[in-house]
């Protein structure tokens, strides 16, 4: 491992005051970060912990709720509030990483983890998003994990992250801070496609900090599932997952929203199929014709081709749980 | 003095607790990487990156000059090692494997170029990163079934005949079917770690982490040309080898060529990707079953053809094949083993070699079979019962397998099994039961204890013997305690070290057996030399104290020799096994959860019950994760592996576990030895893979014949 230098700045001041010089990294939890760099991946002159600031707070603001960058997984995981008013996100953040893992993992961290494909890891394979220009090893390789919406021929890679699943369906909103001030933006923006440019994972820029993240209120918390899809129980990332959350009125489904993990390079919100149930029964048939919608433009690539089948599967079995028919 | 045995030991104290136990969860038992050696340095091996080929050149400038490195070490300033140079101008075959930093030959991905000791790990690490190779890359293959075809038998193993060849052929019911074993890795918790000092130009100390002490020492001593007693080896606690440490490895000759270097101690921690590369694995197999029945379902013929990879540089064999010989009662049995040889670190033993992967194909053919005959699975195998060894016409030792499958068959409620696939449904899960069996050959070999009686009556017993982890200093001090009539708490075993008494490498199951007839000679011939001091009409078990006292003697001390393999001209020797699993599978997701699993064993009298089950566990666990989700995927592009890391690696977690019962037959095998005890450790996992992948057919209507079987293969 290289050696760096690594600061603690006491205020949000003194971090973005140093964070945007070139091979300056923030450091939270670290789970992600130190991986990399021990692999080599990446390897940062400057390490900026930001753990001295207070961004640890879970709040109720008058429109929903806020939850700190640096809040821990496990922490909001286990938060009365987000248990009783974001029941989907407590079971997203639980399906993921282990318990040791989580108790170090903040949700920033989390929003900003990098992808767990095994080329951008290994620094002898092609990647362009480690190494742009030297191509995608996965593409014709080894693509398991990989992604069947939104890749590009530069990149087939998804995030992996579960939290981020469930707040994409949860309509949340990132804050960020930045030299020039605040900036809100809506969570299903804040990741991006690969595209021609796979080196970026997300719309921030190298001078902003996530702040924290907002969850509108919503009627969902009866009826929600975070459904994973994964090699074992428990500790591995997931093949497919879902969040799926409904507000049903007697029987009738008067709002939706789903979210797919492990199938893009962004939590994959899927709109057309939260539309189709709308002002529909909550049944097993309805659930499976929003599945198939929720397919449209999705491709495989060898390996990973089992998604295709395997993600509308999902789909329906996670709405079933939700609606409780199962 | 050797001694030869015959007596049956009575059932000895149950349920002792492992005596290193609050050693090991304390964190106070030491493991090989934990000695801190004055001086001691740190070195980090520098993998090759491409497959096959040679170096040009070895960039170690930038990195002989990081901070804190001491040494870069490569095929071009390597010392050096005696034991691998030409003897009168012929090559010598390797010891380890294969000649680290002999030449500029490349063999595989992660092959070890260089070794870059520094003051402390972490730049080391750095001081790795920056040396830098260019090679020559020739062509290579590294995937078994596209290169199936150029496989060639190994000597002595290739093909077996009894009766007529391919009667299966003739049958009214048959099956073939073709099966596949990925490659699976080593990957115990400890990682293989050495620190290696030379106490002198000719005197070298390892604190090694191997399964055999004395094995070592003479590979060791073998390659630095020293006298055998000029090497000491170190090997007090192992963290989990499954046969990974059964043999010398290049990293460990690596270390070694390093202190003598650096002229200070060197600790090397194999990386958890170097594990990958670096100490073998369970080797990817191909395999064809086709068994031929009547509709009384009695097996008429089994054909059984294997093709196992090894590397280019060694034939690694395991015999996948054997079981099908050994297993049911079939008059005809033609069998074929070959080996491709690719371009990939070479294969080694691992829990139920051979076996683990030859009983996955041939218990998955026989359910297939029981499908076809609508028999039961278990009738199906009682209908085909060995009583005697269908390959050599001995008799068994002692075989109680029908006991075993009762046992199991009652323990998981295989009453509530319904033969048609995919008719159980409970909460939205399938629900379905499947069984297989295993086999293992009971072995025994030679050991020495050395046992001391001391005036505070405690009883020091000294071996050099291993412990991997299956609670060997458990059982040797339960069966000493038996014998001389003194509680466990006074006894105290020694082992893992090469200064002790000869002990056999602690592998094929056959540790009790070997190293338990000595400690039980051993205290019987202590007994005797107390009697000796008493004279006629003593007790058989007096206050030993009291004598020594007596006597005036500060202690009293033999050395046993037993020998090994008593009874094997005249019986055929094996333990067995039965797995019981009950799954869950979910219909829309293909996801499999194991509900429930009943291991059976029989395997003689168990000395340690509470280690025996534990040891039953393990192997039933290590058998899910064969069967459900090991498996080292290489990118044949590169030939290099793609997942050689615990995120995307997958063993078993405790929520893929759900309570195992182990069940014991426990009786002894009356001639093995006096403790009637047989093997246990690879029985545990031989016949599990094919136990899960039974009752996923059974509960879904999906047979999957290659492991592993993740949800997409399961799913609808
Ligand atoms: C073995 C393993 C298994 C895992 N399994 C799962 C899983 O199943 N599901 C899942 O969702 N996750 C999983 N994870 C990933 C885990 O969730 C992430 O590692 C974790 O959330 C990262 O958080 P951290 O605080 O440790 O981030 P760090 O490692 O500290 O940082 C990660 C990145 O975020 C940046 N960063 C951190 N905070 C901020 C901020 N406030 N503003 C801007 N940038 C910031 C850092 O610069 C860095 O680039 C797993 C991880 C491991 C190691």
């Amino acid at each position: 491992m290289k050696q760096f230098q690594y600061v603690r700045p006491a205020t949000q001041q003194g971090v973005l005051d140093v964070i945007n010089k070139p091979g300056t990294k923030i450091i939270a939890g670290g789970t992600n970060l130190v991986d990399l760099m021990k692999r080599g991946v990446t390897a940062p002159d400057k390490l900026v912990d930001i753990n001295q600031l207070p961004l640890k707070t879970i709040a109720a603001t008058k429109t929903g709720l806020h939850i700190g960058a640096l809040a821990l997984n496990s922490v909001v995981s286990e938060n009365a509030v987000v248990a009783d008013k974001h029941p989907l996100l407590a079971m997203a953040l639980k399906a993921g990483a282990s318990p040791q893992l989580r108790n170090m993992a903040t949700v920033g961290g989390n929003m900003m983890q990098r992808t767990r494909c095994g080329y951008f890891y290994d620094v002898t394979m092609p990647c362009n998003k480690r190494a742009p220009g030297t191509g995608c090893g996965a593409i014709e390789g080894i693509n398991r994990m990989h992604a069947i919406f939104g890749a590009s021929p530069q990149c087939i890679a998804v995030h992996p992250s579960d939290m981020c699943v469930a707040l994409a369906a949860l309509d949340a909103t990132v804050i960020v801070a930045g030299k020039k001030g605040e900036r809100r933006l809506p969570f299903t923006e804040f990741h991006r496609l690969p595209g021609d440019h796979p080196e970026l994972d997300n719309h921030l820029a190298k001078d902003e900090l996530i702040t924290g993240v907002e969850i509108p209120d919503n009627n969902f918390a009866k009826n929600s599932y975070y459904l994973k899809i994964r090699d074992r129980q428990s500790y591995a990332f997931a093949l497919v997952s879902v969040a799926a959350a409904l507000d049903i009125e007697n029987g009738t489904i008067k709002d939706a929203r789903l979210a797919m993990g492990g199938v893009a390079h962004k939590p994959w919100r899927l709109f057309d199929a939260e539309k189709s149930l709308i002002g529909k029964k909550a049944t097993e048939e309805n659930f499976e014709h929003a599945a198939q919608l929720a397919m449209r433009g999705a491709k495989g690539y060898g390996n990973n081709s089992f998604k295709l089948k395997l993600a509308p599967a999902t789909i329906a079995e996670a709405l079933k749980h939700a609606a409780g028919l199962v | 003095m050797k001694k030869a045995i015959d007596s049956i030991m009575p059932s000895s104290s149950a349920g002792m607790s492992r005596i290193d136990g609050r050693l090991k969860v304390t964190g106070a038992a030491k493991y090989s990487a934990e000695y801190t050696p004055a001086g001691l340095t740190y070195g980090v091996l520098v993998g090759s990156t491409i497959t096959k080929g040679s170096i040009t050149s070895i960039d170690t400038k930038a990195a002989g000059q990081a901070p804190g490195v001491l040494a870069v070490i490569t095929h071009l300033n390597a010392p050096k090692v005696p034991g691998d140079q030409p003897e009168g101008g012929k090559p010598v075959p390797p010891k380890g494997a294969f000649k680290v930093f002999y030449d500029d030959k490349i063999y595989y991905n992660g092959q070890p170029i260089a070794l870059v000791i520094a003051d402390t790990f972490e730049r080391a690490l750095f001081g790795a990163s920056l040396v830098k190779a260019q090679y020559h890359t020739d062509k290579h293959i590294t995937n078994l079934p596209d290169n199936r075809s150029n496989g060639f038998p190994p000597r002595g193993e290739g093909t077996y005949k009894r009766g007529t060849e391919d009667a299966w052929k003739a049958a009214p019911f048959k099956v073939e079917q073709e099966y596949i074993v990925p490659t699976v890795t080593h990957n115990p918790m400890e990682l293989h770690a050495i620190i290696a000092n030379w106490d002198a130009d000719n005197k070298l100390s390892v604190w090694d982490k191997t399964q055999g002490v004395k094995g070592t020492q003479e590979d060791l001593a073998h390659l630095f040309k020293l006298p055998v007693e000029n090497v000491q080896v170190h090997s007090q606690f192992v963290g989990g080898a499954f046969g990974s440490a059964l043999r010398t490895w290049p990293h460990e000759v690596a270390a070694i060529i390093g202190a003598k270097v650096v002229k200070k101690p060197v600790k090397l921690v194999l990386s958890r990707a170097d594990m990958f590369t670096s100490v073998g694995y369970r080797p990817f197999t191909w395999q064809k079953i086709a068994i031929g029945a009547t509709a009384d379902g009695k097996l008429t013929g089994i054909t059984h053809e294997a093709a196992g990879q090894t590397s280019s540089y060694e034939n690694f064999t395991e015999g996948p094949t054997g079981v099908s010989q050994n297993l049911y009662a079939c008059p005809n049995v033609n069998t074929k083993y070959h080996l491709v040889a690719l371009d990939i670190a070479t294969p080694t033993w691992m829990r139920g070699p051979g076996e683990a992967t030859g009983s996955f194909a041939l218990e998955s053919a026989l359910d297939e079979l029981s499908y076809s005959l609508k028999l039961d699975p278990v009738e199906l195998r009682l209908r085909n019962y060995a009583e005697k060894d269908p390959e050599s016409g001995k008799p068994f030792s002692s075989k109680f397998l029908n006991e075993a499958y009762q046992l199991g068959a009652d323990h998981i409620g295989w009453s509530e099994r319904k033969q048609e696939p995919a008719s159980v449904k409970k909460d939205g899960w399938l629900v379905g039961y499947g069984m297989a069996g295993g086999m293992f050959g009971a072995y025994r070999s030679g050991a020495t204890i050395r046992a001391k009686m001391n005036t505070d009556g405690s009883l020091l017993l000294q071996s050099a013997v291993s412990d991997i982890g299956p609670g060997t200093g458990t059982a040797m001090v339960l069966i000493a305690s038996e014998q001389m009539g003194i509680p466990a708490e006074k006894i105290r075993f020694e082992m893992g070290d090469s200064s002790l008494p000869n002990a056999p490498t602690q592998g094929g199951s056959a540790t009790t057996a070997s190293v338990g007839s000595a400690v039980y000679q051993a205290c019987a011939d202590l007994k005797e030399k107390f009697q000796k001091l008493i004279g006629n009409g003593g007790t058989d078990k007096p206050d030993y104290a009291k004598v020594l006292k007596e006597h005036n003697l500060p202690s009293l001390e033999v050395v046993t020799e037993t020998g090994g393999g008593n009874g094997m001209e005249k019986y055929a020797m094996n333990s067995w096994s039965v797995h019981f699993v009950k799954v869950l599978v979910n219909p829309a997701t293909g996801v499999v959860k194991i509900d429930k699993v009943a291991c059976v064993a029989d395997s003689g009298h168990i000395i340690s019950p509470k280690t025996a089950r534990s040891q039953v566990v393990g192997g039933a666990i290590g058998g899910i994760g064969m069967a459900l989700m090991e498996e080292s995927i290489i990118d044949h592009r590169y030939g290099r592996y793609i997942n050689n890391n615990f995120a995307d690696y997958h063993v078993p977690v405790n929520a893929d576990i759900p309570q195992i019962d182990a069940l014991f037959v426990n009786k002894p095998d009356p001639i093995i030895n006096p403790m009637g005890a047989k093997g246990m450790a690879e029985i545990a996992l031989i016949g599990m893979a094919a136990a899960v992948a039974n009752a996923v057919y059974n509960a879904s209507g999906k047979r999957v014949r290659d492991l592993p079987i993740t949800p997409d293969k399961v799913m609808a």
